[in-house]
């Protein structure tokens, strides 16, 4: 019972990661608190449903989604963050609250308030052992988390575009100075960003099984909380947070039954933490 | 009477505009959860009229100074926790708030709580009485920030708005001033709550959500933040246009949402902050036009 939960956790922090870690990356290099990448993983979920009807094939559905949706965050990184870069934090914030309430409504005129399904044949059936039930869907979310995992890991710490990256993040103005493309990028964490978003947005609509315009409202703010655990802008930290938030929610419903909902858990454990160590869990100093 | 609603709503917003511009404007403290204390202030002053029976009128002052106790701890996170991580922790206020209001039974839980209406010399308060109500009260709240900006709170605010270090370190007590804006700006949006619920007649946690805390920050920003005009023009113009569009109801938010993009683009510093377009024109207009008659 125990093993099941925490495998349930393990699945439910691992789509959190992937939602989170598109804000993180925005964070680590401009500072800024990206809700419009809640924005990233309803569209993605449509357009994932949408390739996935038209092609029946969930690879390229994935794919497809992803590159979209990241190609949308650079077009958003260029018209609207990057004149906004001297202003004070506060004014990209409010910015992207207002692309998350447009994106929002976009999606509900084009497709309809109602939730619609997303069924997917896998090619791969639920595991049984003993009695440890595993869900087809979550060793696709696995799947999916351990391979965009890696290749942000590859990519940071192994290439070159990856020191430029780190470079970028520890002063945008030096970096630029030495030569590096500071835009370019810019152009390239978003790009990430938003298709990471878009891959956690179809695998929760596969896992429950539904998409609607209003589902990432939820994710919107979850994702702050998760991303501030994780000391803002620190992918390794996002990613702990992450299995962290999840582990707790589902423990916390699973055993002791709170008076405040799940959705509400994330924040409580965050100030808790927060007033122990008001720099989240891992400092700045490990950032990207 | 149309017209009245209309008018009595968005006066609640510039009521809880100019109290959130004490913390964002001037002591320049990030605060997405001021939808957070207009909800206390509105379920202190139900349950205060409501469950205990007390006068409106003395339930309007209380409800504000239960909301400033509460701001007060606000104040004193903000000592420990800063910058964006405050931003967070005070969204996360916004859920908590409600999720206590949902899930305890005391207040009403998800069934809401009604609220009594609040009686002047035997009649029952109608709406033109709510409507000078706000009025005064937002006056009030006017000459008040006036005074806070002229006075030693106001200076001191605005050297912890340019560099809370530097006000440290020449001796003035950051700590206390932060925590009094945080008191004076949370507990404006009690009283305004408390009016608020008892204009409704009946209240749901639901209406003091997070995106309540965004338009109300919202309208800080767009008018001009840590000035008394913006947050008023900011409210109007944000108020309005639920209205104004109405005619489109499908395509409200959509609407709601490409102004509040646009402006924030082309306008960062508010439509009417000291350094925007239109106010410099402005000034300049009233520059040459005093030029003009000089000579």
């Amino acid at each position: 019972m125990f093993l099941q939960q925490l495998l349930n956790s393990i699945a439910i922090g691992s789509v959190y990661a992937l939602t989170s870690m598109g804000a993180t990356l925005i964070y680590g290099i401009l500072g800024i608190l990206d809700i419009a990448n809640a924005g990233a993983y309803v569209l993605g979920a449509y357009l994932g449903l949408l390739f996935y009807s038209l092609s029946g094939n969930i690879l390229i559905a994935f794919v497809v989604t992803m590159i979209i949706t990241g190609l949308f965050g650079i077009l958003i990184q260029k018209y609207v963050y990057r004149p906004l870069l001297s202003q004070p934090a506060y004014i990209p914030l409010i910015a992207s609250i207002g692309i998350f309430i447009f994106i929002e409504n976009i999606i509900r005129l084009i497709a309809g308030p109602t939730i619609k399904e997303f069924t997917v044949n896998l090619p791969f059936q639920s595991l049984n052992f003993a009695n440890l039930h595993i869900n087809n869907v979550w060793v696709l979310i696995f799947i999916v988390a351990l391979i965009l995992m890696f290749l942000l890991w590859y990519l940071l710490k192994m290439t070159k575009i990856g020191l430029a990256w780190r470079a970028t993040a520890q002063d945008l103005d030096i970096a630029k100075t030495m030569g590096i493309n500071t835009n370019r990028v810019i152009s390239l964490n978003f790009f990430l960003g938003y298709s990471f978003a878009a891959s956690a947005g179809i695998l929760i609509g596969i896992l429950y099984n539904s998409i609607y315009p209003t589902m990432g409202s939820v994710v919107s703010y979850k994702m702050l909380a998760i991303i501030v655990l994780g000391g803002l802008g620190n992918p390794f930290g996002t990613l702990v947070a992450a299995l962290l938030i999840g582990f707790i929610e589902t423990m916390v419903g699973a055993y002791i039954g709170f008076f405040i909902p799940r959705n509400a858990i994330a924040f409580v454990a965050l100030v808790i933490i927060l007033l122990i160590s008001p720099q989240g869990l891992f400092t700045q100093k490990s950032r990207i | 009477m149309y017209a009245i609603v209309v008018m009595i709503n968005v006066g609640i917003f510039v009521l809880l505009a100019l109290s959130l511009n004490i913390i964002t404007g001037y002591a320049g403290q990030p605060n997405i959860g001021q939808g957070a204390f207009f909800g206390i202030g509105a379920y202190s002053g139900a349950i205060l009229t409501g469950k205990l029976g007390i006068y409106f009128w003395l339930a309007m002052p209380i409800s504000a100074i239960i909301t400033g106790f509460i701001g007060f701890f606000l104040g004193l996170i903000s000592i420990r926790i800063k910058e964006d991580f405050l931003a967070i922790v005070t969204i996360a206020l916004n859920f908590i708030v409600a999720a206590i209001f949902q899930n305890v039974k005391f207040f009403g839980g998800s069934m809401g709580l009604s609220v009594p209406s609040p009686y002047w010399f035997g009649n029952p308060l109608s709406y033109h009485g709510y409507l000078i109500l706000i009025i005064i009260l937002i006056i009030l709240v006017i000459i008040f920030s006036k005074l806070i900006e002229k006075s030693w709170l106001g200076m001191a605010l605005g050297a912890i708005r340019n560099n809370e270090r530097a006000a440290d370190s020449l001796g003035i007590d950051t700590k206390k001033f932060k925590i009094m804006a945080f008191v004076l700006g949370t507990s404006i949006a009690g009283l305004t709550g408390a009016v608020y619920a008892h204009y409704m007649t009946f209240i749901m946690a639901s209406d003091f959500g997070f995106l309540t805390s965004v338009s109300i920050l919202s309208m800080v920003i767009l008018g001009g933040n840590n000035t008394i005009r913006g947050p008023i023009v900011g409210a109007i113009i944000l108020g309005l246009i639920p209205e104004v569009f109405r005619f489109i109801s499908d395509y409200r938010l959509l609407v709601y949402a490409l102004i509040l993009i646009l402006m924030i683009r082309f306008q960062p510093s508010g439509l009417l902050g000291d350094d925007s377009f239109v106010w410099q024109k402005l000034t300049n207009l009233r520059a040459s036009y005093f030029k003009r008659r000089g000579a």
